[in-house]
Order: structure tokens, then C-alpha cells, then sequence
């Protein structure tokens, strides 16, 4: 088990690499630092002097990847590349344009999004499951058939009307949270009820559906005959035989989110006006600042890459038929 | 000529797009064993009120996608030439709504606008009121006359397109009736719903949608239908307009990124090996970079880069068409990877199979193989993820145009219409209209694609073939 997690990440040194590769061609080779210089000065003060003044500010004024003017080992560290890309494979993610340092930037905005993220990830996984096991019981009845038509009905709409129409709904008519904001510690809670509930609802279309098709794929396999030949009553055929083998599909579908559940969501944040790493990434996509969207796209790598690795130990915990090797 | 043709980049995919999926129905239409699950699709009545709902875009969306620049009349005939400003099909049946414009916001069916204005009253006073609108209502003296106005217009429409829809029904039967069967029994039949194919099913729903559609048009001749936006534009038309951009992104992004999928999702299966370690590696590098940082730092380079190549895109047509398409480029590159994934697999059974081995010792090439062989028994996986990926797509114009990396600000679209309506709603009274107008065109369309890619999965997934 040791020896396969191990190589496992082995195997994710050279995707983060190419991961790496990607942003560096996207960010330094596609726009050349002087076309960031531009567009962050304006339009109207492009002199040469303060495109040279700007990239010397913030470290862009090394050559790409080879310094031929430097000795040594310098040749390859003294580069854009190293100090702008290498560097993040140790988490060091440098400053911003206007000077933050992005790893404490990070650390300090990763506690709000983990609070919206964690409740809206538990409380869904337990809501859509719930929901989906009650279609399956009634399946085939008229109840089962207005679930299903309810859920493609859910998932036809977009996300941003549950978010407004839950702040119109909840906040504006009947004043029950704030629109939007955030407090640190127990004030919190009141700023976080909403965007947990708008969260949930928002995923069941899609999600209990879904289980639903697991479950129905289930019950349909002789087990379970079995387990009813023998007497058992339906809502224990349920829990205990079904509803345990459809944890294999439901478990690859959600183990792979939960580290990224760091990184937070971007529209949800930004809406409620959360401070986390989501309205982060957010505005600085708004301000154009490359070094923060440089390092949420490798932490989001990392974290996705993790995510994979995790589904293949969980596998192993729920299914004894699969061996890792 | 009295216009001026012009292909946008999109314009043209959309109609290789469209010769595509001409060219596959005539194929599909000529081998029977591909037309059997189409046919049981047909037979699904909501499928089939879906599809109606679906043509009904595609329309809008493809008259929008013919464009063309309206030639000036000047006085002397040197001055003579094309107008700057790109015209659609639509904008042109659509003259009335995209000329008649406000000054500010107007709810639907208003005659005075939304903001109170100071203006001079007749015996010199000034006076706080809501000032008329322009056009909307503008044929009524007073106010008290709009309801049985707006009632009158709507039963002429009603009557008018319910006439014609009665004279589409009669035309059908007269096709549709068997050999010798009189048609009062196969109008009999119709109303039964005794058919295969859901007629019945399919004539409702275009009724409908017909009668519908001729309100609309109808009374937006008069009426701000779905009120106005901040600059006074009609709501109804700037929602009929980000129809095509919605069909835009659900459509070209799965055109642009098949050729990849099916070619690095089989190569990979089929040679293993390293050609199999490579494929495997590029999509999962692409897949762990989380989607919408991907667009944002893609879309992001693309602004820059438009930014300080002014030269190359000249207008705001072309700017906002050119982003719409790198849109769907980078859109076709983030979900390449699950369809090549799947393919990759498929293949990895296939290449196993007897009639494969036995082509191979037969001598066939790899390639003949691959097209012949084993690209015409992965179709069904290709086709249902095309159709499962639509409203997703659709869906994901409006989140990403929301985060500042969709599609151009200019340009008409739901998500656009969707942002800007934030502000609005914090208003006192709030300017509901933009807002519930994007909801139900981007409803019906991503519900009648949902409905109709089910169908289409049911009875193509062997899986769930009975």
C-alpha cells in the first residue's frame, strides 16, 4: 500500500511538470512579459523606461529559461522560469502584482472558503443520497416519476438563479440572513447558512439523479434478490445491501472533490462576498494579476492530483476485489 | 446587390457544422441497423416535444448566423458602399425591435418608463412624472385603454397563428394519411395519438410554440414585450439574440474538440505502448488544471493579446466573434479529455474482438482498421456525450461570463444579461424583467436539450438497451 501511494506520486512529478509547462506557455511565451507590462500601466504611459521599471518590480526582467550573462548554476536559476515556476513545486508562490505575499494570501483565505465548502460537501452527499434512496423505494410509482421529472427540471437551471433567487428570496423577502458578507468565528454561521443551502440545492438535480441509476443498477442484481427471498424487509434491503454497493460509484464521483474543496468555489464566494480562495482567484482574474491565477491553477493540480490518488486508496477500502498494484 | 454577405469565423463552422449532421442523417437514413435506435428516440413523445423546442432555437440561432452589411444609399453614386455595422437574417426580420430603442428601463408591457424625469407640463410647471416611453404603447392615449389593447392584439395573434397552425395540421394529414385511408380517419387517428412517431405529441407542442411565438411577435410590433435594459434596448430581442451564442457554445465546442477526441482516444487504445503512455499523460496533465482557471488564464493570454494586436481585429464584431471562438476552443480542450478517456477504453475491448483480429490478418491497414473497424462502434459512446455535453455547455456560458472570462461583454448573451441583472435587482422597485427573460429562453433550451439527450442516451447506450 506504502510502496503504491508512493510511486503514485512519483507518477505526479512529471503531470505537475507538464502542469507547469502549460501555464508558463500560456503566461510568458503566448504574452510576453512586456504585453502584461502594457496592459498594467495603460495604454498612455507605455514608455520603455516604465515597461523596463515594471518588470524589474516584479522580477520579469530575467531572461525566459536561459541567462547566457550569468555563471554556473545561474544561468538556469537566474530565469523567469526557475524563480516564477520552479519555484512553486516547493509552495513558494512569490508576490502578487501589488506586492502580497500569495502564500499568506492563500493561508489566511483558505479558512472561509473550507467553511462554505465542508457543510455544502457533507450536507449535500447526505441530502442527495437520502433523496435518491426515497425515489428508489417508491421507484416505479407516480412518486418516483415526479422525482425524476423534478430533477431534470433542477438541473435545466443555471446555478447563478439559485444563488439570486435565493438572496431575493431569503435576504431581501424574508430577511432572514445577510445578502452577502462574512464575520470570523461563531458570526460567522449566519453569513454561511445561505450559501450552504443554495449550494445543496443547487447540486440535487444532477447528483440524486444520478445516485438514483446507481441504486436502480443495484437492486436489480441478484443479491438482492436474495436478501428479499430471505425475508428481509425492503428498507433494510435498502441501507444494508444496496445502498452499500452503490457507495463504490458514488465514492469515485466524490472523494476526488474533497481536496479541491480548499481551493473554494468562485462563483458562490464571490456572490455572497466571502473572502476566500474562490473571490480570490476571482479578482484576480478581474485584475489581471497572472501571479495569483498562476498559482491557484498549480495548488488546483496538486490538489486534483490528490484527489485521484485518494479515490484509488478508497477503492481499496470498499472494494476488497480491487488490489492495487 | 443590395448587401454585402459577411462570414464571421463562427458563421462558418456553424455550417460545416450543419453539413455535418446533414451528411449524417443521409448516411444514418441509408443503413438500417443505425436508423433502429433513432427510430425508438422518435417514439419517445417527450423527446419528440423536445426536438420541437430545440428546432425552434436552431432557427432563431441560424438566421442570426447569416450576416451581412446593408449597402448605404448616399446621394452621389461615389459615396455609394457598404454600412460598417454587421447585420443577421435576424436583425433584419427583427427591424422593429432592435430599432425602437428608450431612453432608459421600462417593464414589459409599459408605456411610461421606469425612472421618474422632470418635465415641462403644458402650462409651464415642471413636474415630476414618469415620462412616456417612445414606442412602447405609443399608439394609446391613455393608460386605461392598454389592458383591453394588449387583449385585443393577443386574441388577434391567438386566432392568426392558431389559423395557421390548423392549416400546417390539414397540409400534414393530407401527406401523412395512408394509401386510400380517408382523411377524417387519419385525423381520427392523429387526435387518438395512433401513430408510431407521437404526432399528436409533435402537433401540440408546435402549436403551441406557434401561437406563442405569433403573440410575441405580434405584440412587440407595440410593446416593449419583455420590457427594456438600462440603455433602453428591447429585452426580448437582446434574449433572442444570445440564443445563438448559447447554440454557439454548446454546439462548435463539442465540433472542435471531436477530431481530437475520437483520434487520440483510439490511437491510444488501439497501439498502446507508448503512443498510449503519451496520450494518457497529455490528457491527464490537462485534466488535473482545474476548468475554470484553465479558461481564465487561456481567455486571460487571449485579452492581452488582443489588446496589443488591435490591427488584426478591427471592429467589435469581429473582436467579440474571435473570443466566442477561442471560447469554445479552450471549452473543447477542458472536456476532451473524459470522451477521449472513454474511447481509449472502448477500444482497448475492441481491438481484442475476433472481426478485428481477423481483419488484421487479413491484411488491413492500422487506419482502415481504426476507421472502418473501430470508429463506427465507438459511435454511440460519440453521440451520446455530444448530446450530454450541450446543456452543460450552455450552462457554463452563463457561469463563466459571469466570473469575467465568458464571452465578449458586448456581445448578447445570457450570462451577460444574467450579470448585469445584479445590480438591477439590488434596485427599489427591482428590474425583474432582464433577469426572468434570460431564465426561461436559457430554461426551455437547456430543459429541451436535457430531455432530448436522455432519449437519445436510453436508446443508444447498450447498456441500457432492452
Amino acid at each position: 500500500m506504502i510502496a503504491y501511494i508512493i510511486r503514485r506520486l512519483l507518477y505526479a512529478i512529471p503531470i505537475l511538470i507538464g502542469v507547469n509547462l502549460l501555464t508558463f506557455t500560456l503566461f510568458f511565451f503566448i504574452n510576453s512579459p512586456d504585453d502584461m507590462a502594457r496592459i498594467h500601466l495603460g495604454v498612455k504611459r507605455v514608455t520603455p523606461e516604465a515597461i523596463a521599471g515594471w518588470k524589474e518590480d516584479h522580477g520579469y526582467n530575467k531572461p525566459l529559461l536561459y541567462d547566457a550573462a550569468a555563471t554556473g548554476a545561474a544561468k538556469l536559476t537566474d530565469t523567469i522560469f526557475f524563480t516564477h515556476s520552479v519555484k512553486l513545486f516547493v509552495f513558494d508562490f512569490g508576490y502578487s502584482d501589488d506586492g502580497r505575499d500569495i502564500g499568506y494570501d492563500i493561508r489566511q483565505r483558505m479558512w472561509p472558503s473550507l467553511a462554505i465548502a465542508i457543510p455544502v460537501f457533507l450536507v449535500g452527499i447526505l441530502a442527495y443520497i437520502t433523496f435518491a434512496l426515497l425515489l428508489v423505494f417508491f421507484r416505479g410509482t407516480y412518486l418516483d416519476t415526479s422525482g425524476v421529472v423534478l430533477c431534470v427540471i433542477m438541473m435545466s437551471v443555471s446555478l447563478l438563479f439559485y444563488v439570486i433567487g435565493g438572496q431575493f428570496l431569503v435576504s431581501m423577502l424574508l430577511r432572514l440572513t445577510p445578502i452577502s458578507g462574512y464575520d470570523t468565528g461563531f458570526h460567522a454561521v449566519k453569513f454561511v447558512v445561505l450559501p450552504v443551502i443554495v449550494g445543496v440545492v443547487s447540486g440535487i438535480g444532477s447528483s440524486a439523479r444520478m445516485y438514483r441509476t446507481f441504486f436502480l443498477e443495484e437492486i436489480g442484481k441478484d443479491y438482492v434478490r436474495t436478501a428479499r427471498a430471505k425475508g428481509l424487509p425492503e428498507l433494510r434491503v435498502l441501507f444494508r445491501h444496496v445502498l452499500k454497493n452503490a457507495m463504490i460509484p458514488i465514492l469515485t464521483g466524490v472523494v476526488v472533490v474533497i481536496p479541491l474543496l480548499f481551493i473554494g468555489n468562485l462563483i458562490m464566494e464571490s456572490f455572497f462576498g466571502i473572502p476566500g480562495l474562490g473571490s480570490y482567484t476571482i479578482d484576480a482574474i478581474n485584475s489581471q494579476d497572472f501571479a495569483i491565477v498562476r498559482a491557484m491553477v498549480f495548488l488546483g493540480s496538486v490538489l486534483y492530483i490528490v484527489g485521484l490518488i485518494l479515490t484509488d486508496i478508497t477503492y481499496t477500502l470498499v472494494d476488497p476485489r480491487v488490489r492495487l498494484n | 446587390m443590395p448587401f454585402l454577405p459577411v462570414f464571421l469565423t463562427t458563421d462558418i463552422l456553424i455550417y460545416l457544422l450543419l453539413a455535418a449532421i446533414v451528411g449524417f442523417a443521409v448516411y444514418t437514413s441509408r443503413h438500417e441497423h443505425l436508423r433502429v435506435p433513432w427510430r425508438q428516440v422518435a417514439r419517445r413523445p417527450m423527446a419528440m416535444a423536445a426536438l420541437v423546442i430545440l428546432l425552434a432555437y436552431v432557427v432563431v440561432g441560424l438566421m442570426d448566423s447569416m450576416h451581412f452589411r446593408p449597402r448605404l444609399e448616399g446621394l452621389n453614386p461615389a459615396e455609394r458602399g457598404y454600412s460598417n455595422e454587421v447585420l443577421s437574417v435576424l436583425d433584419y426580420v427583427a427591424r422593429p425591435l432592435r430599432t425602437r430603442v428608450e431612453t432608459t428601463y421600462s417593464a414589459p408591457f409599459a408605456m411610461t418608463a421606469y425612472i421618474m424625469e422632470t418635465v415641462e407640463s403644458r402650462d409651464g410647471h415642471r413636474v415630476r412624472e414618469y415620462p412616456r416611453l417612445k414606442y412602447g404603447g405609443a399608439h394609446l392615449k391613455d393608460a386605461a385603454e392598454r389592458a383591453a389593447d394588449i387583449a385585443r392584439r393577443a386574441g388577434a395573434a391567438t386566432a392568426a397563428g392558431a389559423a395557421s397552425w390548423l392549416l400546417m395540421v390539414v397540409v400534414f394529414l393530407l401527406i401523412w394519411r395512408q394509401h386510400g385511408e380517408p382523411s377524417t380517419q387519419a385525423a381520427r387517428r392523429l387526435v387518438r395519438g395512433d401513430s408510431p412517431v407521437p404526432w399528436r405529441t409533435i402537433w401540440i407542442t408546435s402549436g403551441i410554440l406557434i401561437v406563442v411565438a405569433a403573440n410575441a411577435g405580434y405584440l412587440s410590433l407595440y410593446y416593449h414585450i419583455a420590457g427594456t435594459d438600462q440603455v433602453g434596448q428591447d429585452v426580448f430581442y437582446k434574449s433572442l439574440k444570445s440564443v445563438r451564442t448559447g447554440l454557439v457554445i454548446g454546439t462548435l465546442t463539442t465540433l472542435v474538440m471531436l477530431p481530437f477526441a475520437a483520434l487520440f482516444g483510439i490511437t491510444a487504445g488501439y497501439f498502446r505502448g507508448w503512443v498510449d503512455d503519451v496520450i494518457q499523460y497529455t490528457y491527464t496533465t490537462l485534466s488535473s488544471i482545474p476548468g475554470v482557471l484553465l479558461i481564465a488564464a487561456a481567455i486571460l493570454s487571449l485579452q492581452v493579446y488582443v489588446a496589443n494586436h488591435p490591427e488584426a481585429f478591427p471592429d467589435t464584431t469581429s473582436r467579440a466573434d474571435i473570443r466566442l471562438l477561442f471560447l469554445c476552443l479552450i471549452l473543447g480542450v477542458t472536456s476532451w479529455t473524459s470522451l477521449c478517456r472513454l474511447l481509449r477504453g472502448e477500444t482497448l475491448k475492441l481491438r481484442e474482438v475476433d472481426y478485428i483480429q481477423a481483419s488484421r490478418a487479413l491484411g488491413a491497414g492500422h487506419f482502415s482498421v481504426m476507421a472502418r473497424h473501430i470508429l463506427p462502434n465507438v459511435m454511440h459512446i460519440i453521440l451520446i456525450t455530444v448530446v450530454l455535453d450541450f446543456s452543460g455547455l450552455v450552462l457554463a456560458e452563463a457561469v463563466l461570463s459571469y466570473v469575467g472570462v465568458g464571452v465578449d461583454p458586448t456581445m448578447d448573451s445570457w450570462g451577460n444579461m444574467i450579470n448585469s441583472a445584479r445590480l438591477e435587482m439590488a434596485r427599489e422597485p427591482i428590474v425583474w424583467w432582464s433577469l426572468a427573460s434570460a431564465f426561461v429562453f436559457m430554461f426551455g433550451l437547456v430543459l429541451s436539450a436535457n430531455l432530448f439527450a436522455d432519449a437519445v442516451r436510453d436508446a443508444f447506450d447498450p447498456r441500457l438497451r432492452k
